[in-house]
């Protein structure tokens, strides 16, 4: 990511803040870089917003394009996905590094050419004030759901900021026909709905816009009391192929796996379509994201099928025992109750861990305790392992899978990194 | 034994309460059973649609229209009255414990009946809401039982004269109308503000409602060591890291 002048020498002339910003971020993340040996990913954006609190305003209308992502699962994968895609017609600029708080935005976006396409994951709670001040944007909602239940008191009242955000905008949404969270959020007149197969649907039993009962039949959904009810989808897609809102029917890719992968990917391709770029070999693009920051990377050898799974909530865990399911391989969880964690763990018992039953597990993080007992609940025979070094070199030695929490994926990479 | 004397655990809505985890208490309770032999069946009540025959009732938490609504189809099915005519045990966390109570406020001040099975009345905080570890030491209920779980709540309740507050305070927030108390019960009505799962977290508390129903049983030292080491873990964490959000 080396650092270019040429935004600087631009037209149309940046407001006068963001001037001064760009370069006191620049100066900002390459002390960081060098004094601390840190990546100073989020510290450039965070000079950037102190000199120029409106610089995501004034960074966003450089860019006539711009793709936002936003969920509470698959935010960075589909960004991931769908830069990949893009990123072989024309250049891309993206926080692929998950930053994606204003912070995060600002620093993606302030080393990018003026005119670039921009491709940015979002933050749930963020994304109104982002589609409010940027040109022309497109927003991909791919899911709504509980997520660090601590901080995040109702995610219905995501769902209800997002809905009040696009009834007042112009914004081209691409939605989750299968949520009614985000169906209800999503402006129908201007939206190209996914039937994306949601499997988690605890927090939308009861309708975001009258709090009656939500009636699911088969694929179908449907309020039982105001007209709430599935949108007919514009793109569908099977395990292998998807089909846009055109018609036209492409093969998806398959690197990553997972029906919520097929998912993100289907959205990526609704988007390039929608954004009016060729989709002819979008999905080979696709097919080279193997990982997408250390989700999904095979963990001891590329022909073993292990691998390293983010697992932070309910729904995220649902789509992971799926992938899981049919080998007893041995796994690895780590729990943490870090502030990105959530300090509250109660949805280790929203995950059906019974179905883990019959494989070695080995329970470790700095909330291990929690998973303990609710494995011990759930019959699943386990070790505790309080250090995560260990449970690393136990997961080496069997082959196992290893799914963290946010901050216990974030180690896991770093003594992953380490060892090798 | 057969079918016909299998413990009933009744699930109650639990489309709409079930925000953070509660369905786990109901995991628990039937697992002690199971671990300790006896038959037993979980059934799930929706809407107006609620048993009578169950011998304990678990309500979970949840978000303030689907607790409403919740309240309101509880009163019209008219079960828990008469299941507690019967001496059935009732449990409730959080937004059930509250509509346990005689009425609750939304977040709008709307004031929505509640049960009227436990003598409390529930009002919208002012400040903040309460959300982190609590530690509080059960009463006359399980005397010398340390109370550990988590909350996450905008209430504040008043427990009345023919209720008894479950437990005093030691961190947290609890019923948060200055009393320094947290939860309430009557006869065989239990309230708290707790997750965790608060069941999951306080085995004894899981215990005592099950010899309600089964008579005294022997512990489970073996699975209850383990949530002894949890409960130590943030018990301890609750005396440091006690966070508003
Ligand atoms: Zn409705």
């Amino acid at each position: 990511m080396a650092a270019t002048l040429a935004s600087d020498r631009s037209s149309p002339r940046p407001p006068r803040r963001l001037r001064f910003a760009v370069p006191a971020a620049r100066l900002a993340r390459s002390l960081s870089r060098r004094l601390a040996h840190r990546d100073g990913a989020v510290i450039g954006g965070r000079v950037c917003l102190a000199v120029d609190p409106d610089a995501v305003a004034h960074l966003l209308v450089q860019h006539p394009t711009t793709v936002f992502v936003s969920a509470t699962n698959g935010k960075t994968t589909t960004t991931a996905l769908l830069t990949a895609a893009i990123e072989r017609l024309m250049p891309v600029a993206t926080n692929t590094t998950g930053a994606n708080l204003p912070s995060g935005i600002v620093t993606a976006l302030m080393d990018a050419e003026p005119g670039t396409t921009a491709v940015l994951e979002v933050d749930e709670r963020y994304l109104p004030g982002v589609v409010a001040v940027a040109t022309n944007p497109v927003a991909l909602l791919l899911n709504l759901s509980r997520d660090q239940l601590d901080r995040m008191a109702e995610v219905r009242s995501i769902a209800l900021r997002w809905r009040d955000a696009f009834a007042h905008d112009t914004t081209r949404v691409i939605a989750n026909a299968d949520d009614p969270l985000v169906a209800y959020a999503a402006p129908p007149e201007r939206t190209v709905w996914v039937a994306a197969a949601s499997r988690w649907r605890m927090d939308a039993l009861s309708c975001p816009a009258c709090t009656a009962r939500v009636q699911y039949d088969g694929d179908d959904w449907y309020c039982t009391q105001c007209d709430l009810r599935r949108p007919k989808p514009d793109v569908t897609f099977t395990d292998t192929d998807v089909v846009l809102a055109s018609g036209r029917r492409l093969a998806l890719p398959t690197t990553l796996p997972g029906t919520h992968s097929r998912a993100n990917a289907a959205f990526a391709l609704a988007a390039l379509e929608l954004l009016g770029l060729p989709v002819d070999g979008a999905s080979d693009a696709m097919a080279t994201v193997t990982d997408v920051d250390g989700r999904y990377q095979h963990l001891w050898a590329t022909d073993d099928a292990s691998r390293l799974y983010l697992g932070k909530n309910p729904a995220g865990w649902a789509e992971i025992l799926d992938v899981l399911a049919p080998v007893d391989r041995p796994l690895v969880i780590a729990v943490n109750g870090n502030d990105a964690d959530g300090h509250d763990l109660s949805w280790l018992w929203d995950v059906p861990f019974e179905r883990l039953a019959g494989r070695p597990v080995v329970a470790t993080g700095e909330r291990m305790r929690d998973l303990a007992v609710r494995l011990r609940y759930a019959d699943v025979e386990h070790t505790a392992e309080p250090n995560l070094t260990r449970a690393l070199a136990w997961a080496r030695t069997a082959r196992a899978d290893v799914v963290g929490t946010y901050t216990a994926f974030q180690q896991i990479k770093r003594e992953l990194r380490r060892d090798a | 034994m057969t079918l016909d004397s299998a413990v009933r655990i009744i699930a109650l809505a639990p489309d709409l309460l079930g925000t953070y985890g509660d369905a786990g208490n109901v995991t628990v309770l039937a697992q002690r059973l199971r671990w300790r032999g006896f038959p037993t069946e979980v059934v799930e009540g929706i809407g107006r649609d609620v048993p009578d025959s169950g011998d304990i009732y678990v309500l979970g938490g949840g978000e303030d229209g689907p607790q409403a609504l919740a309240a309101r189809e509880m009163i019209e099915s008219g079960a828990l009255p008469r299941a507690v005519e019967r001496g059935a045990v009732i449990f409730g966390v959080c937004a059930g414990y509250q509509l346990l109570g005689c009425s609750f406020l939304d977040t709008d001040d709307n004031v929505h009946a509640g049960l009227g099975l436990l003598d409390c009345t529930t009002v919208r905080g002012t400040g903040p809401r309460n959300v982190g570890e609590v530690v509080a030491n059960i009463g006359t209920l399980l005397p010398g039982h340390v109370l550990s779980g988590f909350e996450n709540h905008g209430g504040v309740t008043t427990v009345g004269g023919g209720a008894t507050p479950l437990a005093t305070i030691v961190a947290g927030n609890g019923n948060g109308d200055g009393s320094h108390t947290e939860g309430a019960w009557s006869g065989r009505v239990v309230g708290t503000y707790l997750h965790g799962p608060v069941l999951a977290r306080n085995p004894d508390l899981a215990d005592l409602l099950l010899e309600w129903v089964v008579g005294p049983s022997a512990p489970l030292a073996d699975a209850d060591a383990t949530a002894e080491a949890l409960r130590a873990e943030r018990i301890q964490a609750a005396g440091g890291s006690r966070r508003r959000a």
